[in-house]
């Protein structure tokens, strides 16, 4: 409620309250809000969540540890690479595996390419929900073209279950570097023209300048992490305070923003965007030879070509999937940058063929909390770009 | 317990200096600072960490544990410092039939839902928590569904016996 109504008998006011959602064609996903509403203004607003809650954690507990990557595709479904990447990573942590370099800058790329992919559709739809549907439709072709990468690399495209604990399920073909390779030279002619329609927009600007803006250590108290946490002006960013997957070879800058409103996140995105082409432009300049997993073969799963015709490969495919295989006790948290902050998997494991319990640290959870916060006192229409702009993902919400 | 480390050890001495008897346990699995405390003085062990002495400032995750072997529940906090770049973790033990401990809400507000979460799914109560109700699941839920007696599919099936494969 916010301040100045806290003392007033608000019976007398002639208040609506109105369900904004469960389904509602501005939210971009389940999310109810119950608004009290003067008028157009919000007066007091309550967030509702747990409408697509699938139990994940609960899930993870009965699957062997290769059988978690797809759950972590529905977590943040825009950018499902990151996660399966993540929960692998925890994994390796956990097992002491090291990886090959060119595993290590593949996977590079590929997330790279998931966060651009991710922060085009915030930023395009964040430009729709302004009222600029030309900026949107131009530039999902990019989005496309991320999503022909990953059909050529897993034969998936949304969620993907990409790569294997201990690194990919094969090396990458050709075609899928020179796919990679145009979308480089391509997708910034085609992001230069979005950003001439969209940055310095007139009414893109009054509409998003101020709108939803909170201070830095709100955001920090708050839990905020990444491009939201930054737009407020903190350069925290895992990929550098705690590097991963060799991401302290590559050269890249971190964008903060001001004020912290629905502009300052909408820039830091779009920089953040140049900076994951610049760190594919290095990976791809840098790529070592190599083999695309590591040597081990009791936790990676063989190809299946060889499980039918060797010996050894059906011996560690049994094991691997009985759960047969030896995995240490003990307590795991690792995190990665993920395309709304930072994505953290705890893992407990007691030995056994399944994590003894995995918890998500999902940033959409923790970051949406302050959304009701953040409206109070704003008027409808603002609540929708507000809400756009922290890109909260309905996967990722309620787990 | 040798903690290699300056940062850490700064950190555990100033905690066993100011709480002498609640740090029960030290060790760094996988490179995190994990600490054992005792659950009557999280609040505090917690307010203490976020002060500007220590500056872990940031409250990375909390979440709920079932200890199966001894039958208990626990709360695990995840605190950052961004300053120094430290993390460190708390873990916490509490009784099944009283499964009671402090919110932390008024010191960092991100606690306010995982505590809510934690509840929902370990039935762990938070005290001086503003508003602890479920979060995921549905509000006419009479059980925890993360603790562990509670199977994912129902116990009465007989056709799907996975006594075989592990667990």
């Amino acid at each position: 409620m916010i301040e100045s109504l806290k003392n007033k008998d608000l019976s007398e006011m002639n208040l609506n309250t109105i369900n904004l959602g469960p389904t509602h064609p501005a939210t971009h996903g389940i999310f109810q809000n119950v608004l009290t509403m003067d008028g157009e203004k919000i007066l007091h607003a309550e967030s509702t969540v747990g409408y697509i809650h699938r139990a994940f954690e609960k899930l993870a507990e009965h699957r062997p540890f290769n059988q978690i990557t797809p759950i972590t595709d529905r977590l943040n479904y825009c950018s499902s690479p990151i996660n399966n990447f993540g929960w692998e990573m925890t994994m390796e942590k956990l097992l002491g595996v090291q990886l090959p370099k060119r595993v290590e800058y593949m996977r590079v790329i590929i997330m790279e390419l998931a966060r651009i992919a991710d922060h085009v559709i915030c930023n395009s739809i964040l430009a729709v929900d302004t009222g600029a549907l030309t900026g949107f439709t131009h530039i999902f072709q990019q989005r496309e073209k991320i999503y022909e990468i990953y059909e050529e690399i897993c034969g998936a495209r949304l969620t993907t279950n990409i790569g294997r604990i201990g690194g990919f399920e094969r090396d990458f073909n050709d075609k899928t570097w020179k796919k990679i390779k145009d979308f480089v030279q391509e997708f910034p002619k085609a992001f230069k023209e979005y950003e001439a329609l969209v940055n310095r927009n007139r009414i893109f600007m009054d509409r998003t300048i101020g709108t939803g803006a909170v201070s830095a250590e709100e955001a920090l108290n708050y839990g905020f992490t990444g491009p939201n946490l930054r737009a407020a002006g903190l350069d925290y960013d895992v990929r550098v305070m705690n590097p991963y997957s060799s991401y302290q070879d590559f050269d890249f800058t971190i964008p903060v923003g001001k004020q912290g409103d629905s502009y300052d996140r909408y820039m830091v995105r779009s920089a953040e965007m140049w900076n994951s082409i610049s760190i594919i432009k290095q990976a791809l300049e840098k790529m070592p030879d190599g083999p695309y997993h590591a040597d081990v073969p009791e936790f990676y799963l063989p190809p299946k070509q060889d499980v039918y015709t060797k010996m050894e490969a059906l011996i560690y495919h049994f094991k691997i999937v009985m759960g047969e295989t030896k995995v240490p006790i003990g307590e795991v948290y690792h995190s990665v940058e993920g395309a709304n902050g930072e994505l953290g998997f705890y893992l407990v494991s007691d030995g056994g063929r399944t994590p003894y319990r995995l918890h998500f640290r999902r940033p959409c959870f923790i970051t949406y909390q302050a959304y009701a916060k953040l409206i109070e006192g704003s008027v409808l229409s603002d609540a929708i770009i507000t809400m756009s702009s922290l890109n909260i993902i309905a996967g990722e919400l309620d787990a | 317990m040798e903690l290699n480390n300056a940062e850490y050890t700064k950190v555990v001495d100033a905690l066993k200096s100011r709480f002498p008897n609640s740090i029960n346990d030290i060790g760094v699995p996988y490179e995190t600072l994990t600490l054992s405390v005792d659950s009557a003085e999280i609040k505090n062990i917690i307010a203490f960490l976020a002060s500007e002495e220590l500056g872990f400032s940031f409250l990375t995750d909390v979440c709920g544990m079932h200890y199966e072997s001894t039958d208990e529940l626990g709360v695990v906090y995840h605190i950052h410092n961004l300053y120094t770049n430290t993390r460190i973790r708390l873990k916490t033990r509490l009784p099944k039939s009283k499964p009671e401990i402090d919110s932390v809400t008024s010191i960092f507000k991100s606690a306010n839902w995982q505590e809510r979460e934690t509840y929902d799914f370990f039935g762990i109560i938070f005290k001086g928590h503003p508003d602890l109700r479920r979060i995921l699941n549905m509000d006419e839920m009479d059980y925890f569904p993360l603790r562990k007696e509670y199977p994912l599919e129902d116990g009465t099936r007989t056709d799907k016996n996975d006594s075989m494969f592990g667990r």
